[in-house]
């Protein structure tokens, strides 16, 4: 992928040492051309999980080596690199990525979303919109969303090219019988394109909507399971729901307590333990930004409050 | 006032320096070697190895070293850096009837050609802790076996069944048969028994031992006598397609255990023994032989029988049985959830809401009427 957004290089570290004694970006070019066709396919039947030859990578199973396997394919060295995880781009597993990026690529990284041609995220979608040529790679852990309704392959793999959704509807309408909702808060299912039900990775339902008609290329990459999925730019991505039972997202009784956002979401932090507790951004970078341009939420350390006078 | 957890690329740089401090341990004790590693906890490098997928005693050693002793971290190192590696062709099956034995058992013999031939086994030590070990005995030089006049002749237990046709046929599968490769194709279901080995191959012993386990205790009995386990070292011969014969490209010691289970038959087939096998690097016993078994519940399918255990559910076998993803999935626990806890928390807490509003209201009701 080339940089197709202007980008300022905005590394947000000292220029990592590149590794020597590796293929640019860590895989060798046999093994990420084996990756692009899957990728390829994938964007082809969008929401259709494409088997690939998973390598072992240096980095743990379940800590994000489809998404780094994913990313190392689509890389190119003008890209500009973001990596979060949970939101965040000073979580540890985040900042071990784009480390691995840096050392193993050169490429630059930054923690602007604005800024970044390829994002790699775990359990988020960026708060910023996201807009054409930029890459967003997921990493996933389960890429079947059947798999704990029908735990066998072979079953789960005929259910897809049956179109049979039956399973997953009868669980959603249960939830909803026994509990007055659908118990599904991340990892929530959904449509793409009007034919594959998708695990969106466990992204909060929250983020779900954001998918809908992106600009953006999302790529899922899932190296235990071995599977590659895709949905391309301008995409139908419908969250599954019942008429009288629409789909909605999570609200937030609160706005940042840093920067006063509203209408993102949030992370609850314990402050003590008789009950004390603020909300704030899971999004750090964009929480930055909006205190970067004034914003206060109520407990940020230097005084005035937002909301009373500025816009919230 | 509440400071943004910060600092996250200099945590990690401590906590590898802190690594680095914890794995050299107390500083007056002398550092350990790889060599010493390689030769004193061979049966460690013989693990590390088979479920490495790569054969080479001294990575391998290092790798142990560098896990501190975790074997499965020193397998995963071993896997990591086997993946970078090229790969140029695939080798000549190895004849393990040409084994140049070490030690050699067979359970379904008395005797047979080439001997029982017991080799270094802790089979019948009594497990007494060894003190003498700790004071730094030298253990007396080992015995020697007499020369062996026919040392090749040692032909292998399956094979002289065979002769009787007591037990299956295998079809040698074509020479320019493809080999499946599960490092190079994704794992796909149902799998063909090569794929099946290869996977087990590389499978966690413990796991292996456990399913093996599993259908000694009835959980897919397949009623097993281990025709053989052998232990030696073999030549491995690799064809390059540019000089078109083949050349050696060295030795290495393996175990193998053939397995002899009892089949009562089908309309089509007279009652045979049937074969469950397993193969290891270096002197790997416990994993050869719980191999051996798996192999033989997971071939239920094809030889008619009803699949009624794990151990013959090839999907969760194959699935579950690499300990590095295994191992992978399960510590990834421990990386933030905290975006997915927030929405479980806002769930729950609404439902709970939810709940004792409507409690409440009941009661009103109640104490209206």
């Amino acid at each position: 992928m080339s940089a197709a957004v202007a980008t300022t290089s905005t590394s947000d570290s000292t220029p990592a040492a590149l590794e020597t004694g590796y293929n640019f970006a860590y895989l060798d070019d046999q093994t990420k051309r084996m990756i692009r066709r899957a990728i390829l396919k994938g964007i082809a039947i969008p929401g259709y999980q494409v088997p690939f030859a998973s390598r072992e990578m240096p980095m743990p199973y379940g800590w994000g080596t489809g998404g780094v396997q994913v990313t190392a394919s689509v890389i190119g060295p003008s890209d500009v690199l973001k990596v979060i995880d949970q939101g965040s781009d000073d979580t540890t597993n985040a900042v071990s990525i784009r480390k691995f990026f840096a050392r193993t690529a050169g490429v630059a990284t930054t923690t602007r979303t604005r800024a970044a041609t390829v994002i790699q995220t775990r359990h988020r979608i960026p708060e910023e919109p996201l807009a054409e040529g930029q890459v967003l790679v997921y990493q996933v852990p389960i890429p079947e969303p059947l798999r704990f309704l029908e735990p066998r392959e072979t079953e789960t793999r005929t259910l897809h090219a049956l179109a049979e959704y039956g399973l997953m509807h009868v669980k959603l309408y249960e939830d909803i019988a026994r509990h007055g909702h659908i118990a599904k808060t991340y990892a929530y299912p959904v449509e793409v394109a009007g034919r594959y039900v998708m695990d969106p990775s466990p992204t909060p339902k929250f983020d779900n909507p954001k998918m809908e008609m992106s600009p953006a290329l999302q790529l899922f990459g899932a190296g235990r399971e071995q599977r590659i999925y895709a949905v391309p730019p301008y995409t139908r991505v419908r969250s599954l729901d019942f008429e009288d039972h629409p789909f909605t997202v999570q609200r937030f009784a609160e706005p940042c307590a840093l920067c006063a956002g509203t209408g993102v979401y949030l992370d609850e932090v314990i402050l003590d333990d008789r009950g004390g507790r603020m909300f704030v951004c899971s999004d750090s970078d964009h929480c930055e930004e909006r205190r970067a341009a004034g914003h206060r939420g109520t407990m940020l350390a230097d005084g005035t409050v937002d909301g009373e006078t500025t816009d919230a | 006032m509440y400071v943004a957890v910060k600092g996250g690329e200099a945590a990690i740089d401590n906590a590898h320096a802190l690594l680095a401090d914890a794995r050299r341990g107390d500083r007056s004790v002398p550092e350990i070697g790889t060599d010493q590693i390689a030769e004193q906890l061979a049966l460690a490098v013989d693990r590390v190895m088979t479920e490495g997928s790569l054969y080479d005693r001294d990575l391998a050693a290092l790798a142990i070293k560098q896990a501190r002793g975790d074997l499965i971290e020193a397998i995963f190192l071993l896997r990591a850096f086997r993946t970078t590696l090229p790969r140029f062709g695939y080798a000549e099956p190895v004849d393990t009837g040409a084994l140049r034995v070490r030690r050699r058992v067979s359970a379904t013999y008395k005797d047979l050609p080439g001997g029982q031939v017991l080799g270094p086994t802790f089979d019948y030590t009594h497990r007494l802790i060894d003190f003498a070990l700790a004071a730094g005995v030298e253990p007396p030089p080992p015995p020697e076996a007499p020369v062996a006049e026919e040392a090749a002749r040692m032909p292998r237990v399956t094979d002289l069944l065979a002769g009787e046709d007591l037990i299956e046929r295998e079809a040698r599968p074509a020479d320019d048969a493809p080999v499946a490769d599960l490092t190079r194709a994704p794992l796909a279901f149902p799998a063909d028994r090569d794929l099946r080995l290869q996977a087990l191959a590389r499978g966690d012993e413990g796991f292996l031992l456990a399913l093996g386990y599993s259908t000694q205790r009835g959980y897919g009995r397949n009623h097993p006598f281990v025709g053989e386990v052998r232990i030696g070292t073999v030549e491995v011969g690799f064809v390059p397609e540019e000089l078109g014969f083949e050349v050696p490209l060295g030795e290495v010691v393996v175990t193998e255990c053939q397995m002899v289970n009892q089949f009562v038959g089908s309309a089509e087939v007279p009652p045979q023994f049937t074969r469950g096998y397993g193969f290891a690097f270096g002197q790997s016993e416990r994993k050869a032989m719980a191999m051996a078994l798996v192999d033989r519940a997971l071939r239920a399918d094809e030889l008619d029988e009803e699949r009624t255990s794990p151990a013959q559910d090839e999907e969760f076998v194959l699935a579950h049985a690499d300990n590095v993803q295994a191992t992978g999935f399960v510590e990834h626990l421990k990386l933030p959830h905290y975006v997915d806890f927030q929405a479980e928390l806002d769930l729950v807490r609404r439902m709970r809401a939810e709940i004792a509003e409507r409690r409440e209201r009941d009661a009103n009701k109640e104490a209206a009427e």
